[in-house]
């Protein structure tokens, strides 16, 4: 720990607050379109634990508004699995149960490692916890419902595999290495898949074209649309307090 | 009380019971009294099949009108300009999908079902309040809705604490509750970009000169034209009439717009000595019935979002339900 500077810690607390952020943001966009009403409240439970963590994240690394609503795609650091789009409910499941399983064991450690991200992590990891169980459980009725609901999580798991092991690289500055993280994580996420009758995805599970993208700040394409989206308002009234 | 008390043996015969020794004149007589002694009907007593009507009616259309009035404000969660009021934001409609539950809970207390109560909406036969029929221009339009559309709601929300039915009156306990909170938040993103920059405080005033009279509207029909209104006071759904819960809610809000630095856009407006209430102009009531037969800005939009989310969520709730059974099934081969 010793070794970790400030501007490192800043840009770990970026790169989570991204995560957060981004995700947050995407769960958002379901209010007013989920399939049951416990959905929407839950769904919508979600964002906002996530949006919670965002914001105390942010602001170990600036002003969240600043950071939320005036850097460009090129500045974020989340991970390109969280700013995937909703698809249908399995694709936002499948990214759920993959996001919701590495932030609980990551939050898990965090909160056991005397570093700048216990406090936050010990709070967090309650919520994750909860997050985590929601994906489960519907990965578990998806995967082992109908015939229909099989195949669309199936899909859905397998499509965003190649996202999942960007979660994993190196990031300075956390206080821990996220590959230390990764046999728990496929452990996990095999028992479930296995659990809910779903094949675990093969192939390649480097990111969508180089290992380590998004926290580089190289996005996917329908990234660009959500932050045109989202910081709209804020930068047509440069100054201004809301 | 005393009266309401003896008569308790009587009213608690189950809604099936109708003819047996007692006849519904007894059972009548009962719930007279009960509702006379301002007492609670709760689910299991025997009551008039038009209260129950009414009632269903009553508390249908509330809860459509929390799940359909998530839609406005929805409508800005993905470009709320700060963290802070994006959080408030999804918490607030995230609340109203949990009064929609509570609201359909209270329904179904009386022998309705959701899924039926759904189809009712989805179908157009069950209506939901015509103020969200109105569309969200600009970011001010939450703070309008906040202040003046949760407010008009929690004015005629909390005389609904003391409704004859239990299952009612508690859930708009607990309804209200949040209510207030919703609607202090409004107030507050108001008067945030009142004061603020010069484009701030126009956006601010648009919107509360767009979602005033809609407001107004929200308080029903006036009392001379208003089909229902005699026979809920009788029963004591309702509390006060229309007219009056619309006056109290100008009464409220003209002194909290001077206090937010924005005017309310009606020329009559004025404070009346001898009655002791504001006057306040005419209410364009053929616009009123004209967004209540359909023909709103957004009435299409609204039920062709509720109807998509419900039918392209089909396929996730007949898993879930698919899921169950295997469980069941599973559960009891292991238990034989």
């Amino acid at each position: 720990m010793t070794t970790t500077t400030r501007t490192d810690t800043n840009a770990a607390a970026l790169a989570l607050g991204d995560d957060a952020l981004v995700l947050s943001h995407r769960l958002g966009e379901w209010m007013g379109h989920a399939p049951v009403l416990e959905e929407e409240v839950a769904l919508a439970n979600i964002a906002l634990d996530l949006l919670g963590q965002a914001r105390i994240l942010l602001s170990m690394a600036g002003d969240e508004d600043e950071l939320a609503y005036l850097r460009e795609e090129r500045s974020f650091r989340n991970l390109q699995l969280v700013e995937q789009p909703n698809g249908d409910f399995a694709h936002t499941i499948a990214r759920q149960l993959y996001f919701s399983t590495y932030q609980h064991l990551l939050y898990a450690r965090l909160a056991t490692v005397d570093g700048p991200f216990a406090g936050l992590a010990a709070k967090a990891v309650k919520e994750v916890a909860y997050h985590r169980d929601h994906a489960e459980q519907w990965t578990l009725r998806l995967g082992d419902g109908t015939d229909e609901s099989h195949e669309r999580m199936q899909r859905a798991c397998t499509a965003l595999w190649r996202f999942t092991g960007e979660m994993f690289r190196p990031l300075a500055g956390l206080g821990l290495d996220p590959a230390d993280l990764e046999p728990a994580w496929l452990e996990s996420v095999r028992a479930v898949l296995d659990r809910a009758g779903l094949a675990v995805p093969e192939g390649a599970r480097s990111g969508a074209w180089r290992a380590g993208a998004g926290r580089e700040g190289l996005h996917t394409e329908s990234f660009g649309r959500m932050l045109a989206e989202m910081q709209h308002l804020h930068r047509s009234h440069p100054g201004a307090s809301w | 009380m005393a009266t309401a008390a003896a008569h308790r043996t009587a009213r608690t015969q189950p809604h099936t019971a109708q003819d047996d020794g007692g006849g519904d004149e007894a059972h009548q007589r009962a719930f007279d009294a009960t509702v006379a002694a301002d007492e609670r009907i709760e689910p299991r007593d025997w009551m008039p099949d038009a209260y129950r009507a009414t009632l269903v009616r009553q508390i249908a259309q509330h809860a459509h009108s929390e799940i359909i009035g998530m839609q406005p404000e929805a409508n800005w969660i993905t470009r709320a300009p700060s963290l802070r009021r994006k959080a408030i934001l999804m918490a607030k409609v995230q609340d109203e999908a949990g009064h929609g539950l509570y609201l359909y809970s209270a329904a179904e207390t009386l022998g309705v079902s959701r899924e039926e109560l759904l189809d009712k909406l989805h179908t157009g036969r069950q209506k939901y309040s015509s103020i969200f029929n109105y569309p969200t221009l600009t970011w001010a339009d939450v703070g309008a809705i906040g202040w003046l559309v949760d407010g008009a709601a929690i004015t005629n929300q909390v005389p609904l604490c003391r409704c004859s039915y239990g299952p009612y009156a508690r859930a708009m306990v607990r309804v209200c509750k949040e209510e207030s909170f919703h609607q202090r938040q409004g107030y507050e993103l108001l008067l945030a970009l009142s004061r603020g920059t010069p484009e701030q405080h126009a956006m601010a005033q648009d919107a509360v000169d767009r979602w005033w009279w809609p407001s107004l509207m929200m308080f029903g029909p006036p009392d001379d034209e208003s089909a229902h209104s005699a026979q809920s006071m009788t029963w004591k759904i309702k509390r006060h009439s229309n007219d009056e819960l619309r006056r109290r809610f100008v009464d409220i809000c003209v002194p909290q717009a001077a206090s937010v630095g924005l005017t309310l856009p009606d020329p009559d407006l004025k404070w009346n000595e001898e009655s002791g209430h504001h006057d306040f102009g005419p209410i364009d009531w053929t616009e009123f019935k004209e967004v209540l037969k359909g023909n709103g800005p957004c009435n299409e939009q609204r039920i062709t979002q509720r109807r998509r989310a419900h039918d392209e969520g089909a396929w996730v709730r007949e898993a879930a339900a698919a899921h169950a059974a295997k469980h069941t099934s599973r559960t009891e081969t292991e238990q034989a």
